[in-house]
């Protein structure tokens, strides 16, 4: 039970992380038209932005280490720290919350340059061409990260008083051995608030309307004296806000490198195929769904029947989806079908 | 198919052997005539050629082909450990593995078409891959590589009485080492023999299906056609030049691993295709060659031999420009590489071809007809099938 209920937790917390680019992913595409390969480095570029708030903020200076009186002692202590014992220590600690003010903005630009100046050509060719075009594109800003920060992964740390494990299993009643690592738990949320935010937006606000029926039938929407396209790029920006603070949040969980996107580009398409090409809803359902298939699957009781299950899992999972409903769980008819 | 293109097709098989049989002259001014850059354009060409003939006569874009490359080379060091250090059996071995592995996963795959197909063939390689590393290491040797020992069976080596003493055995072709310059021409011959086959499926009628195919699927449904064979065809065929290909590299460095298999491997043949120009004959090889020889040239430098370069720039500027051109050169020529695929996919979606062609119609003042390179029309063909 307690092993079962940890392989859920693990599973949505995974799912969470996969939702969130498949959500941006679906966004651009069902917006747009456009399936963008360079998603995955947005992602990439989000974690990159706690990376740098994080070098920036531990510019470090020599200070005399107290503690040691034998001899004349030196540390380095980052001179916001040195400086503000209290509030910088503070920013220190909790630089990766922290770089999500700077995510936003960041992200917010790079997905607007993105569509305007290259995507927009891209409408009307083919997906092939799309595929292709974005795909040199995450090569491109991939390079250009790798030459900055090269390319070894750079760990991040969560603030502190989060660092470590909770005891969850007191709190739902299954006893003391069940822990588990609080920035888990709280990426989790992130990411749950996160699609929360996103659906309401596109519900309850005009904007939001408007973008939904956009999806349904843009051209209606034109001739209904609406510049539909000046607010589908406002969604691929937003598109590449999503995918970056979903970046930001996994730094601590993950390491980032330059190739981080890449890996999750892969298994996020397969999280869309799965929940049908255009649904938003499919995105986010396939994504836990597949969260929760994986990180069952690497249980030692499945992988002992079946070795090698957690490894090919997913796209095992993908195959049999795309060939049992071809349009995916949620798939709506017409869509990316010829 | 009317006389002159068959001539046509005949020079432009001789002088493609004979420029890539004397690829040891010419490349000599550009630098790059050493046998193992050479093996790996012959390499790679083949595999591109291969890819093309899904990719370019289809428009199916698999994005699973290194998959092929992998389970290729792992036969190749198999047949080399278990029967004979001889390439030739080694080579047969590979291309029929592969095929078999391309049935299964072309059958299945095919069921789809434009991304789901796509997906589907990258969701195979990844399994492949990520089979290849952990589960199947018995057979793959994981991460290490699988290699040669010195205790290999070789069965048939010892039948034929060849003894293995200190150092490890080379791969041989009836008895020629294939290191070195051998092994280019091995490669090459082997690459020749693929663009003619590759010429051959162009002109045929079943080249013509598959790029009715491409331009109109449903239309070709309509007529009663069941266009599910001859894409499974496609697919086993290209499957089996990246086999094949795998092989090779095999053959050129009998270690197999499993990197060769990750999907940006298949991405990379993608990228050759495209520079070079998809369907087109001569564009995959052009596009490989190209590639790889960049990637040679400019992943050579580095920051202090950048400098030496750029010594006629004045001295206060020099660190700049060094800065800059150090981002597109040495391990950054990557960023080259994303740049030059995008501005090919951005202004010239047919590749070098294209270009070529293009130029040539400013010189010539003619309407661009058929080059010896582009391919005949539909209707010339079709009267064929």
């Amino acid at each position: 039970m307690d092993a079962i209920f940890l392989q859920v937790l693990n599973g949505l917390d995974k799912g969470g992380a996969y939702a969130l680019i498949a959500l941006g992913l679906t966004l651009v595409f069902g917006t747009l038209g456009v399936v963008n390969f360079a998603h995955g480095a947005l992602f990439m570029l989000g974690a990159f932005c706690a990376v740098s708030v994080q070098k920036v903020l531990t510019i470090s200076t020599k200070v005399r280490d107290e503690s040691i009186t034998f001899f004349e002692a030196y540390k380095e202590v980052p001179i916001l720290e040195a400086k503000f014992p209290v509030v910088g220590g503070f920013i220190v600690d909790y630089s990766v919350p922290f770089s999500i003010l700077l995510a936003i903005p960041f992200m917010l630009l790079v997905g607007l340059v993105m569509e305007r100046g290259l995507i927009r050509h891209f409408y009307k060719r083919p997906h092939a061409d799309q595929i292709l075009v974005t795909f040199g594109l995450a090569i491109v800003i991939q390079e250009i990260v790798k030459h900055y920060f090269g390319a070894s992964p750079i760990p991040q740390t969560a603030p502190d008083i989060v660092s470590g494990s909770a005891n969850i299993g007191a709190l739902v009643g299954l006893g003391d051995n069940v822990i588990y690592p609080w920035w888990r738990l709280i990426y989790l949320g992130f990411s749950l608030s996160i699609i929360g935010a996103v659906f309401a937006f596109l519900q309850f606000t005009t904007f939001g309307m408007v973008v939904r029926a956009g999806m349904q039938d843009r051209e209606m929407v034109g001739l209904l004296g609406i510049d539909i396209q000046r607010r589908f790029t406002i969604v691929f920006g937003l598109a590449a806000v999503v995918a970056g603070l979903a970046g930001v949040m996994y730094t601590p969980i993950y390491p980032p490198d330059y190739n981080l996107g890449m890996d999750f580009l892969v298994l996020s398409f397969v999280v869309v195929v799965v929940g049908g090409m255009g649904s938003l809803g499919g995105a986010v359902l396939a994504g836990f769904l597949l969260g929760l298939v994986q990180s069952f699957a690497s249980m030692t009781e499945v992988k002992s029947i079946i070795p090698g299950m957690d490894q090919i899992i997913i796209y095992l999972v993908a195959v049999i989806v795309l060939l049992v409903r071809p349009r995916g769980l949620m798939g709506r008819k017409g869509v990316m079908e010829d | 198919m009317n006389k002159f293109s068959a001539i046509s097709d005949w020079v432009l098989l001789f002088a493609f052997a004979a420029a890539v049989y004397s690829m040891p002259i010419w490349l000599e001014p550009l630098g790059a005539d050493y046998p193992d850059l050479m093996q790996r354009f012959a390499i790679f060409g083949l595999f591109a050629i291969g890819y093309n003939i899904l990719f370019g006569l289809t428009g199916y874009l698999s994005f699973g082909h290194a998959a092929f490359l992998g389970i290729g080379s792992y036969t190749a060091v198999w047949s080399f450990k278990l029967l004979t250090m001889n390439v030739v059996p080694a080579i047969m071995f590979s291309m029929l593995v592969t095929a078999l592995f391309a049935v299964v996963i072309g059958f299945i795959s095919l069921r789809r078409s434009g991304i789901y197909f796509s997906i589907l063939t990258l969701a195979f390689a990844q399994m492949s891959y990520k089979l290849a590393y952990s589960v199947l290491t018995p057979i793959t040797n994981g991460e290490t590589g699988l290699q040669l020992t010195l205790s290999d069976a070789r069965v048939l080596d010892a039948a034929a009485g060849i003894e293995v003493t200190r150092s490890l055995p080379v791969t041989n072709f009836f008895g020629i080492k294939m290191s070195g310059m051998p092994g280019f021409y091995f490669c090459a011959t082997v690459l020749v023999i693929g663009f003619f086959i590759s010429l051959r499926i162009f002109r045929s009628p079943f080249g013509a299906m598959l790029r009715g195919i491409k331009s109109n699927q449903t239309r070709m449904a309509y007529t009663g056609l069941n266009t599910k064979p001859y894409l499974l065809w496609a697919f086993i065929i290209s499957g089996m030049y990246a086999g094949v290909a795998g092989g090779l590299m095999a053959v050129t460095d009998p270690l197999a691993g499993a990197e060769r298999m990750q999907w940006t491997a298949s991405g990379e043949v993608v990228l050759m295709t495209i520079l070079g120009g998809v369907g087109t004959l001569l564009g995959p090889f052009i596009g490989a060659a190209v590639i790889k020889y960049f990637e040679n040239i400019l992943s050579a430098y580095n920051t202090t031999s950048l400098t030496q370069v750029f010594d006629f720039v004045p001295e206060a500027l020099q660190p700049i420009v060094v800065d800059v051109v150090s981002l597109f050169v040495g391990s950054g020529w990557h960023l080259t590489l994303g740049l030059m695929f995008m501005i090919t996919v951005i202004f010239l979606p047919g590749g070098i071809m294209e270009g070529v062609r293009r130029i040539g119609s400013i010189f010539s003042r003619k309407k661009p007809t058929a080059a010896i390179t582009s391919t005949p029309s539909a209707s010339e063909n079709a009267s064929g099938a």
